[in-house]
């Protein structure tokens, strides 16, 4: 067996066998399902709450346009006084009272009215009641000017221009939006896998330091190979943890929804909005976007997906190596860690603001070769239409730059074991380098 | 004899610090060579380039013939000053872990290991972590570990600290039967006393710079000062003590004696024979006792560092 194999299997192994490893493996969709329960269960008793208002109602135009909803209940007042209003509202159950007075004209109508309650009332309830009240004093106006409501509605015509690419392909808006949801799922995805294993491998990287392991390890293999095997080893740990964490997460979460009754999306906003919208198309969107879906070019962006991925991940682990390699222990990591993570963060926020306002402008087309910020800015762009040849340029260079980081690493790290207890400042590792 | 290994005028320097100046040794095949010299002197930075952890700058190292290639080192075995095992991993699986890096298959690593287990009596920490074991323990474990490949040149930066006398014994033995097996043996130590006990030759590095290089007889040989040490009785020791001391340079001596006798080391001038001196002691007296003193590795070191 082979050096590299060696090394990958002993440190996949002692990864696995980690205690704090299996417990956060077994723990984490424990308490990420748990939250969710949590959340759905609470959101799902402030549903259930019913909210009693009292509408007094002076001057007449209203009566009618209180419809109660499951959660709002309204109760209209007739013949009593604000003052006994007010008082019949603070001694019942009631959320609020809303109060318009008797006006001579609807211009001075929208000055007087009030609403009363014991604490400040939720946004979105006074919200509901200002549409409410705003479109119907709007109805009364044009009424008043003598158009009918029924023809403005008539005269309403919805434009949504079509797109068309030169080629004659197809292109939407909710093509593009499906295009960003994809780009920025799997720029996230990277993100969530650096930060939760890149720390991983850099304290592997160092163990061999603590343990003053290193010389045996080091006259007996190459640091580059110890480097690499290191990365992959751990990298394999995090993919076996990451996917228990699915596994467990799916079969937890089918069993607190038809244990507790929950429906997943249940208290969303976008229930809602689904919700107000199922005469007209629930069905008209799902076939709209399973189109879109078949328009994306899948294969190419399952491919590149898992070679930016794996090769994104990889140079930021090599990075997370090379800081490993610098120092003797993981409270000296701190100074180096910023620079790792800012050229993540600013791919992040090109690939959100840049490629979304512009997928193949220059800045777009720049960040997508710079290795640091290609595995999400190109992934960003790859549903947009990028030719081939410079995804495959882009990917060449991101795994060219990870083998140099590897390299660059192993230098430190071969240095780095003659300097024992020493910070060591950039400077140094400069100097390093020239060793 | 054959030389193992030849160390060609290697100088190493880190930034503007010079770790070694030009420094050349030769080990012969089944000896036992002290690499002698004070606390960053160099002699880590040496045995680091002949382990090939850092290259030198200038010069070369000859093992066995061949220029230093990477494929070399399955033939050293290396126990380190700064040593340690991997804290959470089992004592076997640490041993094969390290005999498959050293190119040993699995098969003859588990073969080899129960051997050194068996003889070290230390088959039952098998399963045990490493964290379970005492420093001695583990340390013996690192002992197995450097040795288990067979290695043609072995390496030990000071192979007895953290031992009690009983296993540093038991490890001195192991050391002797290795080099009785065949094979060559680098050692680096402070303690004067092993050097004595086992060293054929040593080379002393101080400053960055060797300073001393030779067969232990040899340098001994090169050392001594015709300095004896001598029990006589006398009818009058003062007046004997008196009249040696006009004609010889005399220090203190104490050794252990029945007799009531004076004693004394007394430096006798090259134009003198040790006949002579004998002969004019008997003279004055009854010689009881006449040893040559031979200056001790550790004196060695000390008066060359000094000199230096």
């Amino acid at each position: 067996m082979n050096h590299l194999s060696l090394i990958i299997k002993r440190e996949y192994l002692t990864k696995v066998r980690n205690k704090s490893f299996i417990v956060m493996t077994f723990l984490s969709p424990i308490i990420f399902v748990g939250i969710f329960a949590l959340v759905a269960y609470l959101s799902s008793l402030n549903n259930d709450t019913v909210r009693n208002i009292s509408v007094l109602d002076e001057s007449g135009f209203f009566t009618e346009e209180f419809n109660s909803t499951p959660h709002t209940r309204y109760q209209i007042l007739t013949n009593v006084s604000l003052e006994e209003a007010k008082k019949q509202a603070e001694t019942k159950e009631v959320y609020g009272l809303l109060y318009i007075p008797k006006t001579e004209n609807l211009e001075s109508l929208s000055k007087g009215i009030t609403f009363y309650s014991e604490d400040s009332p939720s946004l979105s309830l006074m919200g509901d009641i200002n549409d409410l009240l705003e479109n119907k004093v709007n109805t009364l106006k044009l009424r008043e000017a003598g158009i009918d409501s029924e023809t403005i509605k008539s005269l309403h015509i919805n434009i949504n221009a079509n797109q068309e690419t030169f080629k004659g392909m197809e292109t939407s808006k909710l093509g593009s939006g499906l295009k960003l949801i994809f780009g920025g799922a799997a720029g996230y995805l990277l993100f969530m896998f650096i930060i939760i294993y890149g720390n991983m491998i850099m304290r592997s990287v160092i163990e061999e330091k603590t343990s003053r392991v290193i010389e045996v390890i080091i006259s007996s293999v190459k640091p580059r190979l110890l480097l690499l095997g290191k990365i992959f080893g751990t990298t394999l740990a995090g993919i076996t943890q990451f996917l228990v964490w699915v596994v467990l997460i799916l079969v937890l979460m089918t069993v607190v929804t038809s244990v507790f009754g929950i429906d997943p999306a249940a208290g969303s906003p976008s229930q809602q909005v689904l919700e107000n919208s199922v005469d007209g198309g629930t069905q008209q969107i799902i076939h709209d976007v399973m189109l879109e879906i078949n328009n994306l070019p899948i294969a190419n962006l399952i491919v590149m997906f898992v070679l930016f991925f794996v090769g994104g991940y990889l140079l930021y682990a090599s990075l997370y190596a090379s800081v490993g390699a610098a120092v003797d222990s993981e409270t000296d990591t701190q100074q180096f860690m910023m620079p790792i993570l800012m050229p993540l963060i600013l791919a992040v926020y090109v690939g959100f603001f840049t490629v979304i306002d512009n997928p193949h402008g220059t800045v777009s087309q720049v960040f997508s070769y710079i290795p640091f910020t290609s595995p999400v800015v190109m992934l960003m762009r790859i549903p947009f239409g990028v030719p081939l040849w410079q995804q495959i340029l882009s990917v060449v260079i991101l795994f060219a730059t990870f083998g140099g980081m590897v390299w660059f690493a192993a230098k430190i790290y071969r240095v780095g074991i003659l300097m024992y207890g020493k910070k060591p400042t950039y400077k140094e590792i400069y100097k390093w380098l020239k060793y | 004899m054959e030389k193992l290994l030849v160390v060609n005028n290697v100088s190493k320097t880190y930034g503007d610090y010079k770790a070694l100046n030009n420094v050349s040794i030769e080990v012969e095949k089944g000896s036992i060579f002290g690499l002698l010299g004070p606390n960053g002197a160099g002699k880590t930075t040496l045995i680091r380039i002949i382990n090939q952890i850092t290259m030198p700058d200038t010069g070369s190292v000859i093992l066995d013939g061949e220029p230093l290639q990477p494929h070399h080192i399955q033939y050293i075995g290396y126990l380190p000053e700064e040593r340690g095992l991997y804290k959470t991993m089992k004592v076997g699986e640490q041993a094969l872990y390290f005999a498959q890096l050293k190119g040993l298959s699995k098969q003859e690593a588990k073969e080899r290991l129960k051997y050194w287990f068996d003889r070290l009596e230390i088959g039952d920490w098998w399963d045990k972590k490493i964290q379970e074991l005492s420093k001695g323990m583990a340390q013996k474990i690192q002992f197995v570990v450097t040795v288990l490949h067979n290695p043609k040149l072995l390496i030990f930066d000071e192979p007895f600290s953290g031992f009690d006398p009983i296993n540093a014994n038991l490890i001195k033995d192991e050391i002797l039967k290795l080099r009785e097996d065949g094979a060559t043996i680098i050692f680096s130590t402070h303690r004067m006393e092993s050097v004595e006990e086992m060293c054929d030759h040593i080379a002393l590095i101080h400053k960055s710079n060797k300073i001393l290089d030779g067969k232990l007889v040899d340098i001994k040989r090169q050392y001594r000062s015709n300095m004896f040490e001598i029990g006589l009785i006398t009818p009058n020791h003062a007046v004997t003590a008196a009249i040696l001391k006009d004609k010889f340079e005399i220090f203190p001596a104490a050794f252990k004696s029945i007799n009531d006798e004076l004693q004394y080391k007394v430096k006798v001038p090259d134009s003198v024979s040790k006949n002579e001196f004998v002969s004019y002691l008997m003279t004055q007296g009854q010689l009881t006792h006449f040893v040559e003193v031979i200056p001790s590795a550790s004196d060695i070191f000390i008066e060359t560092i000094q000199k230096n």
